[in-house]
């Protein structure tokens, strides 16, 4: 018949799917958009009236932006890695071990499910964004196509980071506890809420390793006009640059992932689940 | 189907497995029984593949388990103890997607004729996480046996079954043995079950094979002598007999009418059983 390997892929779709109609009836992960939409709105409404430093930019027009491709970052990051520790401890992924080629579609799987979900809160920010914020609606098709080449772009460049501290968490306690840690200090430097320009210069420098800085740049260099470019580094958008450091960190974390999920799974077996599973009864007990 | 030699596992400095022999042969129904931490879910690991071993050699339908592929993948029904996972699946979308994984080597079992089999025929629309104990282990086993395996592993699977639903996993099991062919190697803690449903019972004590044979067998290597007890006039006697249909049949011709309380006993997997797993502690 067909290539079981393909054939897996295929089911992962498939599987993804199930799993993104499940979540949009679940009131916790709907709930979750939902506080996150607002939380967004209420920044937006009350920067309405500042501007950018330097600039006639309304500071919501830079605003918006930079909390999308945080966004695209943060759904690769801390929902890839909180998924995978909670699906290793709960046998989700011993489950699919069993199946031929499971890990194959288990991983299509949750990539493809994660993205749905992310661009679903990406797509209620956006639209609920636009209402307060209506001069990015002038961006254009153009503009709108290179958000969403950064937003994927964003996503394939932290989900398999995810993928990897998720593999190697002990709990999905402290596997949370650590990006969330890690991606409050990265935003902070990133500049997400403010133009990254007021910060010292090593802050700069350190921000720009980072994914997170040049999502956000990529996704203000798509909406924002281009006199906007005086708030970033330089004075101007490095829309190269910032491609080449996401693709950067995309193909070095797809090198590294799959050794490491390959030697987690091995990993997995009923009794490394059972305990993990005494752990977590005493967490709740 | 199954070839173990000299297997040992080592934890630390703890020897589990101290050198593991035996063989399962196509179509048996083998169980294998012993106290907790005699070595009965590392040895399944080690067989399903999903645990290295320390030394010994292993064959699992002709493939070391360690280098199982996916097409020997396919070929092993696995039988996990489940918890939460898959919560928000219903049962039959979560069978049905299981089985289609194996379709690029056979067909699968139809998902309404196995959620009926298992006995989850009105909770097949159910979320799985809205299922009881009981249920989610009949659905372990119906995700089991999805993919019509040749070789079936289930770690303890009838835990936390009431004996209705006991009755109908050994029913499900002759089924699968007598009409699918399938070979299958179980652990439990339950003597009644072993009896019931193994061809062959293997008793794993300390790391190490301590019995291998039928029920029979068993219990004949331990005890070839029955139990008789009686009464005459208020007063209860014991008696151990090779004959106890002669002994008994004296006891008649010598008491008549005044033999009371006349109970004959052989040995039960449960003496063999504790006569066994006692002399390797002593």
């Amino acid at each position: 018949m067909t290539n079981p390997t393909a054939h897996a892929a295929r089911l992962g779709l498939s599987r993804a799917w199930i799993e993104f109609r499940h979540s949009l009836r679940d009131p916790q992960e709907m709930g979750f958009n939902a506080f996150f939409t607002v939380a967004v709105v209420v920044v937006l409404f009350f920067q309405r009236d500042g501007t950018v430093e330097g600039t006639s930019l309304p500071l919501a027009a830079f605003t918006l932006p930079s909390v999308i491709g945080m966004m695209a970052g943060f759904n690769g990051l801390i929902s890839t890695v909180g998924t995978l520790a909670v699906e290793r401890e709960d046998g989700t992924l011993l489950r699919c071990k069993a199946l031929p080629h499971g890990m194959a579609g288990y991983l299509v799987g949750r990539a493809v499910g994660l993205s749905l979900s992310g661009l679903l809160s990406l797509a209620l920010i956006v639209a609920a964004g636009l209402i307060l914020v209506p001069s990015l609606t002038g961006a254009g098709l153009g503009g709108w196509l290179s958000v969403l080449g950064f937003v994927l772009l964003g996503m394939a460049a932290t989900q398999p980071w995810g993928a990897i501290v998720g593999s190697l968490a002990r709990s999905p306690q402290g596997a949370a506890g650590l990006t969330m840690l890690t991606g409050g200090v990265l935003t902070a430097i990133s500049g997400i809420f403010y133009p990254i320009t007021a910060l010292a210069g090593w802050m700069q420098a350190v921000a720009q390793v980072f994914p997170l800085y040049w999502l956000g740049a990529g996704v203000r260099s798509g909406l924002l006009p281009d006199s906007a470019a005086a708030a970033e580094i330089g004075g101007s958008w490095r829309p190269g640059t910032a491609v080449a450091v996401l693709a950067a960190w995309a193909v070095a974390g797809f090198l590294l992932a799959p050794p490491i999920l390959r030697r987690m799974a091995r990993r997995e077996s009923g009794s490394a689940m059972q305990a993990r599973r005494e752990r977590a009864m005493q967490r709740i007990g | 189907m199954i070839e173990v030699r000299d297997l040992r596992m080592t934890y630390g400095q703890t020897n589990v497995l101290k050198g593991v022999d035996f063989t399962v042969r196509r179509g048996e129904v083998i169980v294998l029984l012993g106290p907790n931490g005699a070595g009965k879910t590392t040895t399944i690991e080690i067989l399903e593949g999903f645990r290295m071993r320390s030394g010994g050699e292993v064959s699992v339908l002709g493939v070391d388990p360690a280098r199982g592929d996916e097409a020997w993948r396919a070929r092993v029904g696995v039988v996990l103890q489940s918890w939460r996972d898959h919560g928000k699946w219903k049962v039959r979308d979560l069978l049905h997607h299981m089985g289609r994984y194996y379709e690029p080597y056979r067909r699968p079992l139809d998902t309404d004729e196995l959620v009926a089999a298992v006995g989850l025929g009105e909770h097949a629309d159910q979320r799985i996480s809205r299922l009881s104990g009981g249920q989610r282990r009949r659905l372990d086993v119906a995700i089991g046996i999805v993919g019509r395996p040749e070789l079936l592993f289930l770690d303890e699977p009838t835990a936390g079954f009431d004996p209705h639903a006991r009755r109908d996993f050994h029913d499900l099991m002759h089924r699968l043995s007598d009409l699918e062919e399938t070979t299958i190697l179980l652990t439990t803690h339950d003597l009644d079950e072993a009896e019931k449903l193994a061809d062959r019972i293997l008793i794993l004590n300390q790391g190490a094979i301590v019995a291998d044979g039928s029920a029979d067998q068993l219990a004949r290597q331990v005890a070839r002598e029955a139990q008789v007890r009686w009464s005459v006039g208020g007063e209860h006697f014991v008696h151990a007999t090779d004959d106890a249909t002669g002994f008994v049949r004296g006891l008649f011709a010598q008491y008549g009418e005044a033999v009371q309380d006349l109970e004959v006993r052989r040995a039960t997997l449960e003496d063999t059983y504790m006569a066994m797993v006692m002399k390797e502690e002593r």
